[in-house]
């Protein structure tokens, strides 16, 4: 679905718990994610945590979606 | 001892008759060898005969495929053959097509060894590389020199196994492209000591080769990023199973068939009163009290109304990733693309889980 989604010339951010596949299937902008079962955020956390991560998480990824990028680039972190 | 009997297929370039102006000749068959046949006549020696050489026009037979395979086959059978040689057809693809359909066709209807050769490139080899052994040729007649040799070598080797895949060796030993077949074998050594010596190969950069390919998935470029997020209008597409209570479209917990879009309109957040997940590939206890935690319309939200981005799509386009074939995948994204076009989605965020 990333690759149809890119092929059309629509920028897609892969927000994905196993990066290996998102990269086997060729996403070209990933986000590493939290967990399978849970993966933006952590109930761990509580309910305010778990919040604040997906918040984090989400605007990493729309900087993700700003930022150009030549292949496969994982954003690990938010600084880029 | 009789000779074992042998038919060439070969088209009307290489019979002599003409080039292009003489493709639409009709089938015809010569007793004995004509043109290339005579190397491969020398290629596959004393104890082979090529008693007849099948012939026919590219264009002749793309025209009249069915017709002209009838009229080859019977032509063929008066020879009684025990095994066929198609070509070789180099890079030419009407050529190659004709080749490889005539061979199959041989093949099914007198259950003898078939041969045929081609360059890679020639569209024959995709649609018939599952069907037959095709030697890798080069890619113009320039190449008969060394193509038919190899083309002789294979077929009296099938010819001898009784033409079982089974007698061949792998597609590098033997020269023929890749039918996709696997193959048991007796190894010399077992499975922990061959992957090490790959492993070691891999480490020092030194070429080895796989026992098991991984399929090859095609590369897209990636898009331009967003150049004015204020004024972007983001859409969220998800893997994780989400949808409305009660699943109204169906969707597969897993190995799904289709994909749904349902609204989000004027919702601030994914209440578990609304949606539920239907995803079978994970444990679902926190996402069935939280689905903001796949569809994240809650921080969205907020950053919509912070005026991060210009404004969300009012609906989210879900499927269950689990065990669905990349093919169906495809065939999901080819038939929300067009929706998301239409709506003008500047980007997209898709979340897996």
């Amino acid at each position: 679905m990333v690759k149809e989604i890119e092929r059309a010339g629509i920028p897609v951010v892969h927000m994905c718990t196993v990066v290996p596949i998102s990269k086997t299937i060729g996403a070209n902008r990933i986000i590493p994610a939290i967990g399978i079962p849970y993966p933006l955020g952590d109930p761990h956390l509580g309910e305010e945590g778990s919040y604040k991560l997906r918040m984090k998480l989400v605007k990493r990824a729309l900087k993700a979606l700003q930022t150009p990028v030549d292949g496969q680039t994982v954003f690990e972190t938010d600084d880029f | 001892m009789d000779k074992i009997r042998v038919v060439h297929y070969i088209n009307q370039f290489f019979a002599g008759i003409g080039g292009e102006e003489k493709a639409d000749i009709p089938p015809e068959i010569r007793p004995g060898t004509v043109g290339p046949g005579s190397a491969l006549q020398a290629g596959l020696g004393d104890e082979y005969e090529v008693v007849a050489t099948a012939i026919c026009g590219d264009s002749h037979f793309g025209a009249h495929m069915d017709e002209d395979t009838e009229t080859l086959l019977n032509m063929i059978a008066e020879y009684k053959p025990q095994l066929f040689v198609a070509g070789p057809a180099f890079n030419a693809g009407r050529y190659g097509v004709a080749c490889g359909n005539i061979a199959k066709s041989v093949e099914e209807k007198f259950n003898i060894p078939v041969i045929t050769g081609m360059y890679q490139e020639n569209p024959g080899v995709d649609m018939f590389r599952k069907d037959l052994f095709i030697i890798k040729t080069g890619d113009s007649a320039a190449d008969m020199r060394k193509s038919m040799p190899k083309m002789a070598a294979l077929a009296k080797k099938l010819y001898e196994c009784g033409g079982k895949v089974e007698g061949i060796g792998s597609p590098e030993e033997e020269g023929y492209h890749e039918r996709g077949i696997r193959v048991n074998y007796f190894a010399d050594t077992r499975g922990s000591e061959r992957g090490i010596q790959m492993l070691l190969k891999k480490m020092a950069k030194q070429p080895f080769q796989t026992e098991y390919p991984m399929p090859v998935f095609d590369r897209v470029p990636p898009a331009a990023p967003v150049t004015d997020m204020k004024h972007a209008k983001i859409a969220v597409v998800t893997s994780g199973g989400i949808v409305p209570q009660g699943n109204p479209d169906h969707i597969e917990s897993s190995s799904a068939t289709k994909w749904g879009k349902y609204s989000i309109e004027g919702m601030d957040h994914m209440d578990k009163k609304d949606f539920m997940t239907i995803h079978g590939g994970y444990d679902r206890a926190f996402v069935t009290e939280d689905p903001d935690l796949v569809v994240p319309l809650d921080v969205l939200r907020e950053l919509e109304k912070e005026g991060e981005f210009g404004e969300l799509a009012n609906y989210f386009i879900t499927t269950t990733g689990t065990g669905t074939s990349t093919g169906n995948a495809k065939r999901f994204g080819e038939e929300f693309v067009p929706k998301l076009l239409e709506d003008n989605i500047t980007a997209v965020i898709l979340t897996s889980t």
